[in-house]
Parts: C-alpha cells; structure tokens; sequence
C-alpha cells in the first residue's frame, strides 16, 4: 500500500514537470520583452541590454527553466506586469470566492447527479430515464454562460430570490454566502451532473446484472438497499473517477461562471491578466489550477483502496 | 467495430444529385436513420446551421459589421428581427453570420485534431520506445484543463479565427491520440493482425490494412464531440475576449457585446445563446446516435 502511494506520487513528477515546462515557454515565446518594458520609453538599447544581463534574460532556456522552477518550488511565482503584486499574493486574495464555488457545485452536483443516474439505470427504458438522459444531453449542449444568464434572469430579476452578481466571504456569515453563489453553482453543476448522471446510469446498468444482486433481491433485501448499498457500492470507482476527471470541466467553467455573475475569483483574475497579457499571472493561474487537478486526482486514485477492497497494490 | 454502415457513402450520393444512389442503399439508408432518430434529427439541425451560414447573404441580412448611433439596442421587432446591439448593428444579421463562425471553427478542429491526434495515436501504439515519452507528454497536457490550455495559448497570439482553431485544436489532440493509441494496442492483439504480422506484411501494410480502418468507428464519434466542445470553447474563449476579434460577428462576440447591457436588454445575449445551444445541441446528438449505431458496447460504457 505503501509501496503503492510512493510509486503514484512519483508519477505526478513528470507530469507536473511537463506542465511547468509548457508553463515557462509561455512566458518565454511571448510576445513583449520584459527588458525593455522595464527599462522604459527613454532608455538607449545599452540600457535595455544592461537590465536583461542583470535579470538573468540573456542565459540559455533551459538554465532559465531550472531557476524560474527552483523559484516556483520556493512558492515564488514572479510579480504581475500589471499590478506589481507578487503572483502568490494575487491568487491568495482570490482563491476563497472560487474554491467556495468548486466545493458548493461539487456537493450540489453530486447530490444530485449520483441519485439521477441510480434511478435512471434502475428504470432504465422508462419515462424517468428518458428524461434524466435527455437532461443530460441538454447539460452538455447548453453551455455555462447561456445557463448562467438563463437563471440569473429567471430567480435573480424576475422572482428577485437571489441577488443578482457579486460575491459575499463566508466570514460574514453563511446564509449571504449561499445565497450569493446558489445560482453560479447551479450553472457550473450542470454540465458536472449531466457528466457524472450518465456515468453513473451506465454502470449501474451493468452492474444491476449481476448474480449477487440478484441474490440480494431473491431473498428480499429492500429495493432502496438493494440500489444504494449493493450496487452503488460496486458501481463507485468509474463514478469517483470521472468526478474527478469533471473537476476539469469546472475549472474551465469557472472562468466563465465568475464572469457572469461578477465573483471575485481566481477566474475572474485570469480574464483579466489575458486582457492586459499579464503573462506571470496566466502562468501562475495555469500551473495552480493544473497543479490542483493533478492532486484532486491522485487522491482519488489513493481512495479507490477504501471504495473497494479488492484493489490491492 | 465491423458494423456495415450505410450512411456515409449513402449520404454522399444523395447530396450529389449527379449520382443516382441504388434502391437498396436509399432503403437502407431510411432504415438506418429509422432506428437511430438521434442521428436523423440531429443531422437535420446541423444541415439546416450550415445551410443558414451558408446562405447568410441571401436570409434578408444587412451587412452584419454596420454601425448606425440612430438605432442603438433597440427590441425586437419586424423591421429589427432579433433588434439592435449597443451599436445600432442589426442583430439577426449577426447572428446569422456568426453560424459560419462556430461552424468553420467547431468543424475545423474536430478535423485538424482528429488527423493529428490520429498520427500520434499511431505512432504510440506502433513504436513501443516512443510511446513512453509521447504519453507522459499527453498526460501532462491533459493534466491543464482544455479550456485553461486554450486560453493560455490565445494570450500568446492575436485574436484571429486561425488562432482560435489552432489554440483549441492543440487542447483536444491529446484526448484523440490517447484514444487512438488505445485502440491501436488492443488492436495489435487480435488474431488477423499477428497473423499479418507472421505473414511477414510490412508496418505500413499493417497500419494502413488493419488498424486504420478499425479506428475509424471510435473516431468518428469522438470527432462529433470534439466538434461540439471546440464551438463551446471558440464562444468561451470570444466572451471573455481572447478570441475571434471583436468585429466580426461571432455568437461568443455578440454575448461579450451583450454583457454590459444584459439586465435592461436580455435580447442581445437571447438570439446568439438560443442559436449556438441548438448547434451544439445538433452535433452532440449527431454524436450519441453515431456512436449507438457504430458499437452497442461502447455506446453502453459511454
């Protein structure tokens, strides 16, 4: 087991590697020299050269490379051309509004996508599976925005449930805070629930097939146990994977869903730096944002030894 | 995977009015979009988008980049179909030329990413010393989520449609090659390929012979959904304002244009988010028929 963790975590390394490589050429290619945007309008090209030798832009890519990692594994990301903060700071000003969405969505859309796609799988061919199916192609065929401004219309303006846009820290108390990012995390999880409903359904489906169910259901174990304890059980890594594998598509949706309804977050902020080509930030967003889906998912890699026994490394 | 399928080559011949298709082919053809109704309808939808972006000059539009101060954000009505922008600029004109973009960019990355994610699948599945390193590659950039990966190559370039196409075809290759490389894998065990391989048939032969045909059921259905997901990710990518430059009409440009006004005048983000939802719509169920006729299997793992 042991033996397993380490050998997971070390695979992380070339990965995040090749994710931090791709990260700095996008610094490097891009286009602008820094050089001569800090040296200024007034400055003569000695100058210019002066201010690249004393930055260290004139060495080789590659020793560039391993000295902007060793920053970045010292938790120095660089500084925003824009604001001149440093990159880490800007992201920790950000991060509570957007992990509030995540986690928000993630516990919505898995309350209600899991339960979907059970029932779908268990009356598979009725009226109920249709609709739940159908639902799910409608989820991955609207996209964020048009939800976002949908429901926004809808319970924001005309019912006026919800406050349209902004965002409220949970320091200020937790009914705001819901009542602020109920409809955003509504919009981000449809797609989510579509995704893990229709992974669900189709591996209850098989599972539901098999002999021990069967057996459960002859000696008369209750319906509702039969579904949740018996075969969800069985049916829990695709579906534990692929909530992880859709913490993608919330990352990409975030971006949107904050820009619809005006939160302060991390998606917000790389919006932004792509507007004013702040490249140290849309680094810093990437590789973090990357770094996250990484972890999110070697974690759950890690769990699948508690969801079955059967796994053994 | 060896399930006959009439449709592309019945489809051909009915388009071509030159070529009378057989009697047989046509029934079967009927038979075949009888049984997947997903495939008829969303085939129709599409044909008709491309048709619209096709014929957009002739759909009663004015020239969809006029700006006019007189007639700004005006409702809809029936002078002003869809009603005006911010700019006075006649929204049902835009909207119907912003079909050519989502459609030239939706259908040219699900080509571009397929031939290439294709060559790499390949060249994975067959030489082994690569494959090592072309997957750490792949798993390192499906470790960015595509639209991230997307936005992040768009802050390198101008926003411009060949950009747009490049930034997100680069973002999907790595999900095909991983598909195909997995087909190709399996593919190499099978009994006709070793016996191919025993009779002393080339690499080339054995590719092009036996495997390339048996990846073209697979990718064809991801090609839809790659298809689909680059017309999300091209309106994303132009809301925020990294992607097709402002002036020309784009569903995802119009929305951008729509989202200062949207509370007073719902209408401007309404006619391009109705159209590209139905777009998407279309191609996705394209894809889930596709994929029920192609393999009864897959479509059950799917």
């Amino acid at each position: 087991m042991l033996a397993f963790i380490v050998r997971r975590i070390i695979t992380t390394i070339p990965v995040m590697a090749f994710v931090a490589l791709f990260v700095f050429s996008l610094l490097y290619i891009a286009p602008g020299d820094p050089a001569a945007v800090i040296a200024g309008d007034q400055a003569s090209p000695a100058d210019v050269e002066r201010i690249r030798a004393s930055l260290g832009l004139d060495r080789p890519y590659l020793v560039r490379f391993a000295e902007w990692s060793f920053r970045v594994l010292q938790g120095d990301l660089g500084t925003s051309i824009f604001t001149s903060l440093p990159v880490t700071q800007l992201i920790a000003q950000r991060i509570e509004p957007t992990l509030s969405l995540m986690v928000l969505t993630l516990i919505f859309a898995v309350t209600i996508a899991v339960p979907m796609g059970v029932i779908a799988a268990w009356k598979a061919g009725s009226w109920i599976d249709r609709g739940a199916m159908a639902f799910a192609v409608f989820g991955f065929s609207v996209p964020v925005f048009v939800v976002g401004y949908l429901l926004a219309y809808v319970f924001a303006l005309q019912l006026d449930w919800v406050p349209v846009q902004g965002y409220t820290p949970l320091s200020q108390g937790f009914w705001p805070w819901f009542k602020n990012l109920i409809l955003p995390a509504v919009t981000l999880g449809l797609v989510y629930i579509a995704l893990i409903a229709r992974i669900t359904r189709a591996t209850m489906l098989e599972v539901l097939q098999q002999d021990y169910v069967r057996t459960a259901q002859a000696k008369g174990v209750g319906q509702r146990e039969v579904l949740f304890l018996h075969a969800l059980k069985n049916a829990a890594v695709p579906i534990v994977t692929i909530i992880g594998i859709g913490i993608a598509l919330l990352i990409g949706g975030a971006v949107v869903t904050e820009s619809v309804f005006a939160i302060p977050g991390l998606g917000r902020l790389t919006v932004d730096a792509i507007l004013r080509r702040d490249y140290p930030v849309i680094q810093g967003v990437v590789l973090m944002f990357s770094l996250v889906y990484v972890l999110v998912n070697l974690l759950i890699d890690l769990t699948y030894t508690l969801v079955d026994p059967r796994i053994r490394y | 995977m060896q399930t006959s399928l009439p449709a592309p080559s019945a489809l051909a011949a009915a388009a071509e009015p030159g070529i009378k298709p057989t009697l047989g082919r046509l029934t079967r053809f009927r038979r075949y979009l009888r049984r997947h109704p997903s495939v008829l309808i969303g085939g129709s939808l599409l044909a008709l988008m491309a048709l619209i972006g096709l014929l957009a000059p002739l759909l009663w539009t004015v020239d969809p980049t006029a700006i006019a101060t007189s007639r700004r954000t005006r409702v809809p009505s029936e002078l002003y179909w869809f009603g005006t922008d911010m700019l006075g600029r006649d929204i049902y004109s835009r909207v119907v030329y912003g079909a050519r973009v989502s459609l030239v960019v939706g259908f040219s990355v699900a080509i571009l990413s397929s031939v290439i994610g294709l060559s790499i699948g390949l060249f994975a599945g067959f030489v082994r010393w690569a494959d090592g390193i072309v997957m750490r590659i792949i798993d390192g950039m499906m470790s960015i989520p595509p639209i991230l990966l997307a936005i992040a190559l768009m802050a390198l370039t101008r926003g411009s449609i060949q950009n747009v196409i490049i930034a997100i075809t680069v973002a999907e290759i790595p999900r095909v090659a991983r598909l195909v490389r997995g087909v190709v894998l399996s593919l190499r065990e099978q009994p006709y390929v070793e016996a191919a391989i025993a009779n002393g048939a080339r690499t080339p032969r054995i590719i092009f012979r036996h495997i390339l045909p048996n990846t073209f059921a697979p990718m064809s259905v991801q090609a839809t959904y790659i298809c689909a997901s680059a017309m999300i990710i091209e309106a994303i990518l132009s809301f925020i304002g990294a992607g097709i430059p402002p002036a020309t009409p784009s569903w995802g440009n119009i929305m951008a244009e729509g989202r200062a006004l949207w509370q007073v005048k719902p209408h401007i983000i309404l006619f391009p988010a109705i159209f590209l939802s139905i777009t998407v719509l279309a191609v996705n169920l394209l894809g889930d028929g596709l994929r029920d006729s192609l393999d009864p299997r897959l479509a059950k793992a799917l």
